[in-house]
């Protein structure tokens, strides 16, 4: 079970959070614009990678607050945490 | 004839405290220290069990917890009645009783034995080949295998035993308290850091404890002598923490670890009440080392697996922990010098030992001098091809080697014997390491494999890192500990280490016979009956991979997983496939490493503390007044409140037709509300919902469905308009947290710039809903102070007031169609306005009613509930609600899957309502909706959602889902039953009051 550094309340066990999958899928600003697939894109197609990934989480049961993380799929290793809004770390 | 099998008083066995014990109905003794295993062998006992498919014979192989065979079941009472436990584990205790498990009529007379003998048409796969064709036998083959193959018995009544779960956190977490466990675990404590040191078995010492030879020396003293000082002085000292019988079961990832403390089960039954059996160890550590050690390999040979076949090491610790000869004359095979530590200590012990057959041709070494020297003969280079006796081992049949492994050659040797001791060399116990992620590297030398990368902060040390003998446990063991514990010094720098063991070893994963394979039972996996054969007859049918191999054979697949021969199915399976070791990988260990009682899973959670239920402040009334509860996510809701002799159904008639003439309440505590303000509060909602909001005038309510992105309902309720920027929305029951949790997402993620604060207020009012035409009446009996007139308090529209100064909020709206007030009051006042409201409504006979009748009467008006009638593939439009679907809006969430070429189609199962022809035949939920039962093959079109008899209409109605349904009003349609075909016709989902005249009564 992961230890995971909430970024407002500190480090907690990974059952008070909730994974929430892929981080930076922007909804698209105008929805109506968009053909089926343009939007099937957006709604379905996620990429699972097995390895380095942005993933969103919510620490649901403390502050419920969104943040997004960085982790190795393949070995577990969160390799960074950082707020919504704020920039994923390049490295 | 029962033989005296104790050969010289051991000091972990008390002689002075006898124990007498029941195996298989018969009494027998034992004392203090014993295991099941080493009383039953004192008392000259091997044959414990029958194997799982061929029911041969099986007797006790090992001293601990990788024992294949001697599993047993302990006690007979129903509720404490337990299935395979292990009888190298178990202490005794005085009253134990203990069974043979899979022997049926009993172990020495076996029916199911005859498999043995149809064993050649019993092969890997068997039961897959077997028992899947034809499909229509099933049942017969399952009365089969249940009746012959049974591992043990259930308890059927309740555990009448204590559980509980414990949080330790530690700096240091040392698991496995052999040599190197109690080195670590003293390195640490003294270094300041807070450490717990766990071991599976009663005593610390593990292997090295018992040991007594010149041979292995650390400064000087025989190395069990050096020891004992180094474990009394670590029970001395305060930040380390040491606990006996408790087992590591799992390593998860960051160094979370699951350990069962085992605390009464070596008790005698009358000093256990009121104590607790098992303990489960949460534990989290910031630092592990695992000093797991390491498991003694069998050797894969013809009929390897008779009673009176041990390993070796199992041997060697039942005379020296136990003082028990398990045989009187004595073979050791082996294929490395374990086995002459053996001999050693058995002729210590003045135990015979008859002979050591090695597979190794040209070897020397001090041990096997001393060997020699006691006139033991040695055979290098031979093998044992066969071994006989039935229900014992008598007599075993040895050959030479070839030069190359690969056959045996010369002429037959026999020798009588009645113990025979393999070994195979060693298997690092790299379980947990795996478990929690590290990768292991095959080391090629002695064919081991021995972890490799770590993945946590975590170190593995001694023989289960493939450091064996003890020069090489003690040579490097500071350095390591300094440079894990980041500390400059240790104790044990300069070691003097004496150890006269010669490390080669000859390899043959599956040894020769002089018969064809087709003929030999080389077992590989003993609980689970599965032999050499068995894998290369799967590698011949195409198997490659081991995880393949593993479920086609069953190996390693029974309660020991395999612990003995996993490495050999590998081994063979490498030489056969002609692939390299390294390449092959493992099969995957998985927790818990022994098995788990269920209890301690559970833990305290049991009963009524299973889960967490919520209560209304209404609650108690409920009780008081006899109501039967519906579970709701964790709510318990009244379901309905039955009269003297009324069941549900003349309850829910009841309650429904009261409340639809005079008057009924319900508790509506439970829905989900959700306080909404700020100033984008009213843009907000516009988003959310699927209608639009910024025009709601302050004071009105509205109804809002709310969709996933992908256009399907999820949640629906009413929201108010409290102030400008103030609303307060209700949620479904048990869509309450997931709304919220929503929300919050899109308001963080999508919109941080809206200026809105959401706060779940579902616990903080009481919600209490009067309906039906006098409700109006006894509402103005409870808060006189507010105009109830239509024109002023008409339907949808919301009033703050006061019940003797308590404020609170009246709604009128209506689940039921029927006039309806809600008042939202202070949690705490709930009780009295429901009092209040009971009062007042005496006169018109108000009836409180339950969740079952608030659900027929909103079928009757064809109101959804989101759950029942939709199921996550509904859109609105499904739901024949296009009314509540903004065309204006620009965007909403799921607007713009409304129109995907998939969610436009018109045979989509679309929400319709179901008048039966016998208005009095009720349907059944979830049956299926055809239009012609007889075509084969028959069309599913859809299935009811809700049905109910209305009492209101005097009959039978229902609601379900129909491709295309919308466009099918009038048609009829079938509910095919078992015995019966039910007809129906489709009608408009809202069976009364089209109009609303009784909602705006
Ligand atoms: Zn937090």
């Amino acid at each position: 079970m992961f230890l995971i550094h909430c970024p407002y309340c500190g480090e907690r066990e990974q059952s008070e959070f909730k994974a929430g999958g892929e981080a930076h899928i922007v909804r698209p600003k105008q929805p109506t614009e968009l053909s089926d697939d343009q939007w099937a894109e957006y709604l379905f197609m996620r990429k699972n990678i097995k390895g380095v990934q942005f993933e969103r989480w919510v620490h649901t049961h403390g502050c419920r607050k969104w943040f997004n993380m960085v982790r190795d799929t393949s070995n577990d290793e969160i390799k960074a945490i950082y707020k919504m809004g704020e920039k994923p770390p390049t490295k | 004839m029962t033989k005296n099998l104790r050969v010289k008083s051991s000091k972990f066995i008390d002689e002075t405290y006898k124990i007498s014990f029941k195996f298989n109905n018969k009494t027998y003794y034992g004392y203090k220290g014993d295991t099941l295993a080493s009383a039953l062998l004192a008392n000259g006992i091997h044959l414990v069990g029958r194997s799982f498919k061929y029911h041969r014979p099986r007797g006790i192989m090992t001293a601990g917890s990788e024992e294949p065979n001697a599993i047993v079941q302990l006690h007979k009472n129903t509720s404490r009645t337990e299935p395979n436990v292990r009888a190298t584990e178990i202490e005794i205790y005085e009253g134990l009783e203990a069974s043979s498990q899979n022997c049926w009529p009993s172990v020495n007379f076996d029916i199911g034995g005859i498999n043995n003998f149809l064993s050649p048409v019993l092969p890997a796969g068997f039961y897959y080949k077997t028992f899947m064709w034809p499909a229509s036998f099933w049942e017969k083959y399952e009365y089969f295998i249940r009746k012959s193959a049974g591992l043990g018995k259930s308890p059927t009544e309740p555990d009448p035993d204590m559980y509980e779960h414990k949080y330790i956190h530690c700096d240091v977490l040392v698991i496995g308290a052999g040599i190197s466990g109690i080195i670590a675990a003293k390195t640490s404590a003294k270094s300041g850091f807070k450490t717990l040191l766990l071991d599976e078995k009663p005593y610390l010492g593990g292997s090295t404890i018992h040991q007594n030879s010149e041979h292995f020396k650390i400064n000087n003293q025989i190395s069990s002598s050096w020891l004992e000082k180094e474990i009394n002085e670590i029970k001395k000292i305060d930040n380390l923490k040491i606990k006996t019988r408790t087992s590591v079961a799992a390593f998860h990832g960051y160094n979370f670890l699951l350990a069962r403390e085992n605390l009464t089960d070596h008790l005698p039954l009358h000093q256990r009440d009121e104590k607790i059996r098992h303990r489960l160890l949460k534990i989290r550590a910031k630092k592990v080392i695992c000093a797991t050690g390491s498991l003694e390999r069998p050797l894969i040979f013809d009929n390897n697996d008779r009673p009176g076949i041990l390993l070796s090491s199992a041997i060697e610790k039942y005379s020296n922990l136990f003082g028990v000869a398990c045989g009187q004359k004595n073979v050791l095979f082996t294929n490395n010098d374990s086995a002459y530590e053996t001999a050693i200590s058995l002729f210590q012990k003045g135990i015979n030992v008859e002979a050591i057959i090695d597979n190794r041709e040209e070897v020397d070494s001090k041990l096997i001098k001393e060997i020699e020297k006691n006139n033991i003969k040695i055979y290098k280079g031979y093998t044992v091809n066969d071994t006989f006796g039935y229900k014992k081992i008598k007599k075993i049949s040895i050959m030479q080697l070839s030069k190359d492994g690969q056959k045996v050659v010369g002429s037959k040797i026999s020798i009588d014997c009645d113990c025979l001791g393999m070994s195979g060399g060693w298997t690092p116990a790299v379980h947990l390491f795996t478990q929690s992620g590290g990768k292991l590297k095959f080391r090629d030398d002695d064919q081991v494999f021995i972890p490799d990368t770590y993945p946590s902060d975590q170190i593995s040390i001694g023989s289960c890192n493939g450091e064996f003998t003890l020069d090489e446990i003690l040579t490097g063991i500071s350095k390591k500990l300094k440079n894990f514990l980041n500390i400059k010094k240790t104790e044990y720098e300069n070691l003097e280490i004496q150890s006269h063991f010669n490390k080669t070893k000859r390899n043959i994963w599956l040894l020769p016979s002089d018969k064809i394979m087709g003929k030999t039972k080389p077992f590989i996996d003993y609980q689970n009956d599965a032999t050499a054969k068995d894998i290369k007859l799967a590698l011949r049918e195409g198997f490659r991979s081991i995880e393949h191999v593993k479920r086609y054979t069953t190996t390693g697949m029974g309660t020991d997983q395999g612990k003995l021969g996993n490495m050999h199915a590998l081994g063979i399976i490498s030489e056969t496939a002609g692939s390299r070791m390294g390449e092959l990988g493992t099969t995957t260990f998985r927790p818990p490493y022994t098995p788990l009682t269920f209890g301690t899973i559970v833990g305290r959670n049991v009963g009524e503390y299973f889960d967490i239920f919520r209560k209304t402040p209404i609650h108690d009334w409920h009780v008081e007044n006899k109501a039967k509860f519906e579970n709701v996510g964790q709510w318990k809701r009244a379901w309905f409140y039955p009269k003297e002799n009324e069941g549900m159904h003349e309850a829910v008639q009841r309650e429904s037709k009261a409340a639809r003439d005079s008057a009924g309440i319900l508790d509506a505590s439970t829905l989900g509300k959700i306080d909404i303000q700020g100033t984008d509060a009213s843009e907000f909602l516009n988003r959310v919902y699927t209608n639009a909001w910024s025009k709601l005038a302050i004071g009105k309510c509205r109804y809002g469905l709310m969709l996933n992105e992908d256009g399907m309902v999820y949640d629906d309720g009413v929201t108010t308009r409290l102030d400008e920027n103030h609303y307060i929305m209700t949620t479904t029951t048990g869509g309450a947290a997931t709304v919220l949790g929503k929300l919050e997402d899109y308001l963080q993620t999508e919109w941080p710039e809206l200026d809105v604060y959401l706060t779940s207020v579902t616990d903080h009012y009481a919600t209490i809903s009067v309906c039906g035409p006098n409700s109006k009446k006894i509402i103005s009996k409870v808060i006189p102070e507010i105009d109830l007139s239509d024109e002023k308090f008409p339907h949808m529209s919301f009033k703050n007031a006061k019940i003797d100064k308590v404020k609170c909020r009246v709604m009128r709206i209506s689940f039921t169609g029927e006039q309806s007030y809600e008042i939202n009051v202070q949690a705490n006042y709930g009780k009295s306005v429901w009092d209040k409201c009971m009062q007042a409504g005496k006169e018109f006979n108000i009836t409180p009613y339950g969740t079952e009748t608030m659900h027929l009467l909103r079928a009757e008006k064809g109101y959804i509930i989101v759950g029942q009638d939709t199921d996550a593939t509904m859109t609105p439009i499904d739901l024949q609600m296009d009314w509540i679907v903004s065309k204006k809006k620009y965007d909403f969430i799921g607007k713009r899957s409304l129109y995907r070429s998939d969610t436009i189609r018109e045979d989509r199962k679309q929400l319709i309502g179901l008048v039966t022809e016998n208005p009095k035949e009720v349907l059944e939920e979830g049956a299926q909706i055809v239009a012609d039962a007889n075509k084969s093959p028959v069309e599913m079109l859809g299935h009811i959602t809700s049905s109910y008899y209305s009492p209101n209409l005097e009959k039978s109605i229902a609601l379900g889902v129909v491709k295309g349904g919308k466009n099918m009003m009038g048609q009829n349609l079938i509910i095919p039953m078992e015995n019966k075909q039910i007809k129906v016709t489709v009608t408009d989902p809202v069976f009364l009051d089209k109009e609303n005249k009784r909602l705006n009564a």
